[in-house]
């Protein structure tokens, strides 16, 4: 068996054809192609491709990249992303991605879409971390020219770490005709980087002096081998330790913006497990024991639309926000109309009640779905980090999640305060009797409002999806918290509940580095015990009349 | 007498009491005496279930006691239990001795364990049957006198109180799982081998622990329906309805909650010492706000303010998790989740309610 | 009063009748196995795969004839992740069912729960987790791995391979990951590594803002040393923390992480791709080839009715265990605990990854060590194996406290827990 790559012009080599045809074959059709490619080298690294061995595969790979054949790029990409398959049937190697229980394969060379194959026809071309950094390496160096500068940035800064000593002979005649401002910048690092260590005296001191502004890793780990080691000249070393020192000063701003980060994010979270509870809790005075499950709801909606959208994870996600809002909303009517009704007045009986309903809905959950968590896989926007120096990056889904905490925030805010809705459930909430005999019909409200916070729950759910685990557990994880946070804020103000949460998100996060999780959880909470004995009503108590009991 | 005089009233107690008497006689008999092929016989797992129950069943008076009587839904009354519980599980552990794993006659096996090098100091005097028994009463009582002192005096009311409960128990919780503590994290505490030199897996002993947990809910519960029935009572009762009518009049609101709180925390911790050694193992899991929640639903099960509502009310439900685990493991939260919703929408007063309507019509 | 009479007798007639579920007849036509996995909770996720196997194979046997001529029949009960109610329902199998053999538990606490009512009622407990030892109880086989079938091969992998110097000792606040990373740091130093090259971090159960951790890790880990995270991080923490680590931009090939906790019915559960590249170290991988995985994976196919389910190593501990027990039933010619217990030692049975399980004196197996690379479909690529089979060490040769200390189920020693140097047994509890 010999693969061969999948191309339109290149499908060739049956298995009833022997060696040498197919060979000619090759030859002449990849000449006509590619001219002046010899097959030689490529034939031999498709066979160690498929070899079990990794130690062939680490063979085959330098023999790609050696070959310099337009599609080596494409195919080490694709492999090192863990998308390459081989297709046995066609004998050749394709990108592949899984839909269900079939793959959709794509043409390495262009793209181009080859249909969908059941699961068994593909095998899929295994790589190990060696294999992977081997080929981010090779990329590096092939990409180092690429027309598009954020690729060109990536590939400098790999050079940097991986610091080999041809680094300044790579990079000078680089820098001469680079135009991004930025990847010139990391280039001059690079060259210095290689000037501070392999330079004269004279330009080392001048190379530590343009790198003490740098919060690179591998030049602040070569600055403190030079600081550290005593057969340096002691000038060279003092100078080293000054920059190291205005480096450190650096670092620690920018830790101190990473821990108020964290700790936003932290509170992000809270604040959108909590802010449903704050309209079922806050507003209607249900002690809601099923909100954790409603969040759970909207996170297996994500989950559910995930598998009926195979292969579009964005627009899925997009699509579970309003589909969660509405599945976690229906049932939150459906407990409203059902149970809770009947229970206004009793406000620490609906507890009881719906820690019943909590429990149906986890074992509903476990039953039709499965006990064991379910996988929501994160859209390519949703990961990785903004980079914003190589001390401080922000993750993209804490940062998106972040945003939209308080896009939801705002548009309840707005809903509470600008509709007719809103109107009408903040006269039911201070004074049913008043608001009905206005003319309110009140268990219409009372059913929409319930509806409104469960619904809301369920968007959290669909953010947590993002995150954490999606199981049945999901929600007893944040129901405490959330009763926390709205307790905290002030019952029945949803600004409370917005600065409460992000507050012990950052009061949780600062205390962290030196109180470990565990300590600070439990310092937050006792906090919160002092603080209800201070303010019983919360940071933001209700004024007036509704204040009352 | 004073029991007469204390049951006066309460005809529910009496048959409770009757009963409780009859089993506390019959089992032990059953267990003992009766031979094990015969059908009247009663298993020592039966007995130790039993017995279980009934620890659960004083836990449950003790939070009728404040939620029926004084309004306060107390989200935490699981966390005085679990105290009381870990004030006898060191007890039982320092009873160990060299027996353990390690041979280590002073230190628990997970102390040897964390390389801790002697006795923290909250250790000390645990091996005394007497210092540890006081102990179950103290420390629960002393929490839920510092914290009702707090709470009350800052009229923490309502739903706020439950909160707060809840975060008091869930932040034991966090911290008794933290192997740092010196209470064996996880795992807690187990592998108990005697009780005042009782050896715990004898069938004489768990008789004996059985008939120390009736006499202990009995006793519980002549001593709330006492309290009920006096001045202190009915001022509860009167907070209860109307707190700030009862202020206005010149009662001292807070001393009567603090008091009956306090109590009532003390009646939790007791009915935890003598879970511990009936089930062998003590661990924070028991500090689990949700535990406390469930608890409550027992007593609402069985019915608020009559006290033998939430005798009946605990054994009912712990009976129907016991029979259902086993008979439909699969169902069972759907069955659980199902009688907490249907006693809250048609029973408000509970199966007692339930008992007590059919009375009315006869 | 006549009415309060009449409410007794009801309320007694009551109670018998409640109390019928205890009285159970005992069947002498099968042999019954207990079931105690919980079905509900926060292991429900773990647990209810094993009471899944435990069934298939009770099923393959019964189809097999039985044991002895005798049909199998399955006694499942939920312990509800309540760990008093494990040693209730314990109880229950034990003195009401009458069962013949226990399959279950998979914490450590849970094992502690139930391991007094055994011993006090000369129970048999198959326990097919991988754990933390320091323990050997006459009535308890632990199939899983100890630690020295684990962590310690992972670490030499680790060192070796990688040229890892700098290690973060990353694990879920319990017994297990404290055990475990314990007797990594005493490893650890014992090769020579410097105490600042050692980071040691424990986090609650479910934690799930990894941010500051894997910041530290981040930082930690890019002083110029190859560093690399030894994962005890239980369960559903683990989601959380791998995607963080991948958001934060810490790939595989800088700080590759080795979890003990993770497998593939953990990773059927997560959207694997932050993970690709990471490691496990276990007994078993599905994606091993050999005869009686690829038998084993398609009865469980058949069984389980869903082509899509993973198989896991605990599950191969139950089949282990349970092949086991069955062989030890035959050879013994009862299932009485203690003949069973005599018989079991020594019994070999095939592992599924192509060698053989051997049950040693110490009620410990025999079993091999593989490291697994996670792939993105969820499965391992095996990276590294030992050769052969590693015996099960019940007490670690690098705990303070237990390094004298050996298991002997045979005569003349017959302890779980035997110190050499004094030559006594203690702690035990028949």
């Amino acid at each position: 068996m010999r693969p061969v790559l999948a191309n339109e012009q290149h499908r060739h080599g049956s298995r009833a054809l022997g060696f040498l045809v197919a060979l000619c074959l090759l030859l002449t059709m990849s000449a006509a192609v590619y001219a002046q490619q010899s097959p030689g080298p490529l034939d031999e690294a498709y066979q160690l491709l498929i070899s079990k061995s990794l130690k062939d595969k680490q063979k085959a790979v330098t023999l790609i990249a050696e070959s310099g054949d337009p599609i080596s790029e494409p195919l080490l990409r694709t492999l090192m992303e863990g998308d390459l398959y081989y297709e046995e049937a066609a004998q050749r190697f394709v990108a592949g991605e899984r839909r269900g229980k079939e793959y959709a394969l794509r043409a390495l060379s262009d793209g181009s879409e080859l249909g969908t194959v059941p699961r068994k026809a593909v095998s899929k071309v295994r790589t190990n971390n060696a294999v992977r950094k081997q080929i981010r390496e090779v990329l590096a160096t092939l990409t180092l020219k690429s027309a598009d500068p954020d690729v060109r940035l990536r590939a400098v800064n790999e050079l940097i770490d991986a610091n080999n000593d041809n680094l300044g002979a790579v990079m000078r005649p680089l820098l001469e005709t680079e135009n991004n401002a930025k990847v010139s910048a990391a280039l001059q690092t690079g060259i210095a980087l290689s000037e501070l260590q392999h330079g004269e005296a004279q330009q080392r001191l001048e190379a530590i002096d343009s790198l003490s502004g740098s919060l690179n890793q591998t030049v602040r780990n070569t600055l403190r081998r030079i600081a550290d080691n005593e057969s340096e000249a002691p000038e060279l070393r003092t100078a080293a330790a000054d920059a190291l020192q205005s480096i450190a000063g650096r670092i620690e701003f920018y830790g101190h913006l990473e821990t108020l980060f964290f700790g936003l994010s932290l509170g992000s979270v809270l604040v959108l497990a909590a802010i449903g509870l704050a309209i079922t809790f806050g507003v209607m005075g249900v002690i809601n024991m099923a909100h954790g499950e409603l969040i759970m709801l909207g996170a297996y909606t994500t989950y559910l639309i995930q598998q009926a959208m195979p292969g579009a994870t964005g627009w899925s996600l997009l699509l579970a926000i309003p589909a969660a809002f509405m599945v976690s909303g229906a049932v939150g009517i459906l407990i409203e109309r059902g149970i809770i009704r009947f229970l206004y007045g009793r406000p620490l009986e609906t507890l009881l009640a719906t820690f019943g309903v909590s429990l149906i809905l986890q074992q509903l959950v476990r039953t039709l779905i499965s006990p064991q968590n379910v996988p929501v896989s994160n859209p390519s926007w949703m990961s990785g980090s903004w980079q914003i120096n190589s001390v401080l990056s922000l993750t993209y889904n804490r940062l998106y999640i972040f945003i939209f905490c308080l896009i939801v925030f705002t548009a309840l805010y707005l809903i509470l305060r600008k509709t007719r809705l809103g109107l009408q459930v903040r006269a039911v909430s201070q004074n049913r009797a008043m608001a009905r005999a206005m003319g309110v019909r009140s268990a219409r409200v009372d059913a929409m409002t319930f509806g409104l916070g469960a619904g809301i729950a369920g968007v959290a759910g669909v953010a947590l999806s993002q995150l954490t685990n999606v199981g049945p557990n999901l929600g007893q994880a944040y129901i405490i918290d959330s009763f926390m946070v709205v307790v905290f804020g002030g019952v029945g103000n949803l600004f409370g509940t917005l600065v409460a949460g992000l507050s012990l998100g950052v009061a949780n996060k600062v205390m962290e580095p030196w109180a470990g999780a565990v300590l600070a959880k439990i310092l937050v909470l006792v906090f919160i015990i002092l603080f209800i004995q201070k303010r019983p009503r919360g940071l933001f108590p209700q004024k007036g009349r509704a204040a009352g009991n | 007498m004073l029991i007469s005089r204390i049951l006066k009233n309460d005809r529910g107690g009496q048959v409770f009491l009757a009963i409780l008497t009859l089993v506390t006689i019959l089992v032990p008999v059953l267990n003992l005496a009766v031979p094990a092929d015969s059908p009247l016989h009663v298993s020592t797992y039966t007995l130790t279930l039993l017995g279980k129950y009934l620890t659960y069943a004083l836990l449950a008076v003790a939070v009728d006691l404040v939620w029926g009587y004084l309004g306060i839904l107390s989200l935490g009354h699981g966390a005085f239990f679990a105290l009381g519980g870990y004030a006898m599980g060191m007890y039982l552990m320092r009873q160990i001795g060299d027996r353990g794993v390690y041979g280590n006659p002073d230190l628990p096996d997970f102390m040897v364990f964390l390389n801790w090098q002697e006795l923290p100091w909250f250790w000390q005097g645990f091996d005394m049957f007497w210092f540890a028994m006081l102990m179950v009463m103290l420390v629960p009582g002393l929490l839920a006198f510092v914290f009702g002192w707090l709470a009350f005096r800052s009229r923490v009311t309502g739903v706020y109180l439950s909160i707060i409960t809840q975060a008091l128990t869930y932040a034991l919780l966090l911290a008794f799982y933290r192997n740092e503590m010196g209470f064996g994290g996880n795992n807690g505490l187990t592998d108990f081998k005697d009780i005042l030199g009782f050896n715990l897996q004898a069938d004489s002993t768990r008789v004996g622990l059985f008939i120390a947990s009736a006499v202990a809910l009995a006793l519980g519960y002549l001593a709330c329906r006492y309290i009920m029935n006096s001045r202190l009572g009915r001022v509860a009762v009167a907070i209860r309805d109307a707190e700030d009518r009862t202020r206005f009049i010149g009662y001292r609101v807070e001393h009567v909650k603090l008091w009956i709180f306090t109590f009532s925390a003390i009646l939790a911790g007791i009915a935890g010492a003598l879970y511990v050694p009936q089930v062998g193992i003590i661990n924070p899991g028991e500090f689990s706000p949700l535990n406390s929640i469930e608890l409550v639903v027992w007593v609402a099960v069985g019915g608020r303010a009559t006290l033998y509502g939430a005798v009946l009310g605990a054994i009912v439900v712990n009976y129907g998790k016991t029979y259902f685990t086993a008979a439909l493991p699969d169902f069972w939260l759907f069955a659980l989740g199902a009688l907490f919703i249907l006693v809250t929408l048609l029973l408000p007063h509970g199966i007692v309610g339930l008992l007590r309507k059919k009375e009315k019509v006869q | 009063m006549s009415f309060t009479l009449k409410k007794l007798s009801l309320a007694t007639l009551a109670i018998t009748a409640l109390s019928s579920p205890f009285i159970v007849l005992a069947d002498d036509e099968t042999i019954k196995v207990g079931v105690l996995h919980s079905l509900s909770g926060t292991m429900a996720i773990s647990e209810t795969t094993l009471k899944d196997t435990v069934l298939m194979m009770i099923d393959e046997q019964n189809k097999k004839g039985g044991v002895m001529g005798k049909q199998l029949e399955a006694v499942v009960v939920d312990p509800a992740s309540d760990w008093p109610l494990f040693a209730e329902k314990t109880r229950e199998l034990l003195a009401q069912e009458k069962v013949d053999v226990i399959f279950g538990c998979w914490t450590s606490v849970s094992r502690k729960s139930v391991l007094p009512v055994l011993e006090e009622l000369n129970g048999l407990l198959f326990y097919p987790v991988q754990y933390e030892g320091e323990e050997s109880s006459k009535n308890v086989f632990y199939t899983g791995a100890a630690p020295n079938q684990q962590a310690i091969p992972a670490v030499d992998y680790l060192a070796d391979e990688l040229e890892v110097e700098r290690w973060v000792l990353a694990g879920t606040d319990y017994v297990y990951p404290r055990t475990t990373n314990k007797i990594l740091e005493s490893y650890l130093k014992a090769k020579g590594v410097a105490d600042e090259d050692i980071m040691i971090n424990y986090t609650p159960f479910g934690h799930s803002d990894w941010q500051s951790i894997v910041a530290d890790i981040k930082k930690f880990g890019s002083e110029g040393k190859k560093t690399a995270v030894v994962s005890t991080i239980n369960g559903d923490a683990n989601v959380p923390f791998y995607k963080e680590l991948g958001n934060q931009g810490i790939s595989a090939e800088d700080i590759p992480v080795v979890a003990f906790s993770v497998g593939e019915e953990e990773l059927a559960g997560i959207d694997t791709a932050p993970l690709v590249g990471h490691l496990a170290a276990w007994n078993y991988f599905q994606s091993v080839e050999s005869d009686e995985n690829e038998a084993f994976i398609d009865a469980w196919h058949a069984f389980i009715g869903d082509e899509e389910r993973v198989t896991n190593d605990p599950m191969e501990a139950t089949v282990i265990g349970f092949n086991m027990w069955t062989q030890a039933v035959e050879k013994a010619g009862t299932t009485d605990v203690d003949a069973v217990v005599d018989a079991m030692i020594g019994i070999e049975t095939p592992n599924m990854t192509g060698g053989t399980a051997t049950m040693l004196k110490n009620h410990h197996l025999t079993k091999p060590v593989l490291i697994g690379e996670i792939q993105d479909d969820g499965q391992f690529e095996v990276v590294w194996e030992t050769d052969g089979e590693v015996p099960g060490d019940a007490w670690s040769d690098f705990l303070e406290g237990s390094k004298d200390i050996i298991s002997d189920w045979t005569d003349p020693v017959r302890c779980g827990n035997y110190n050499t140097v004094t030559k006594t047994c203690s702690g035990q509890n028949y």
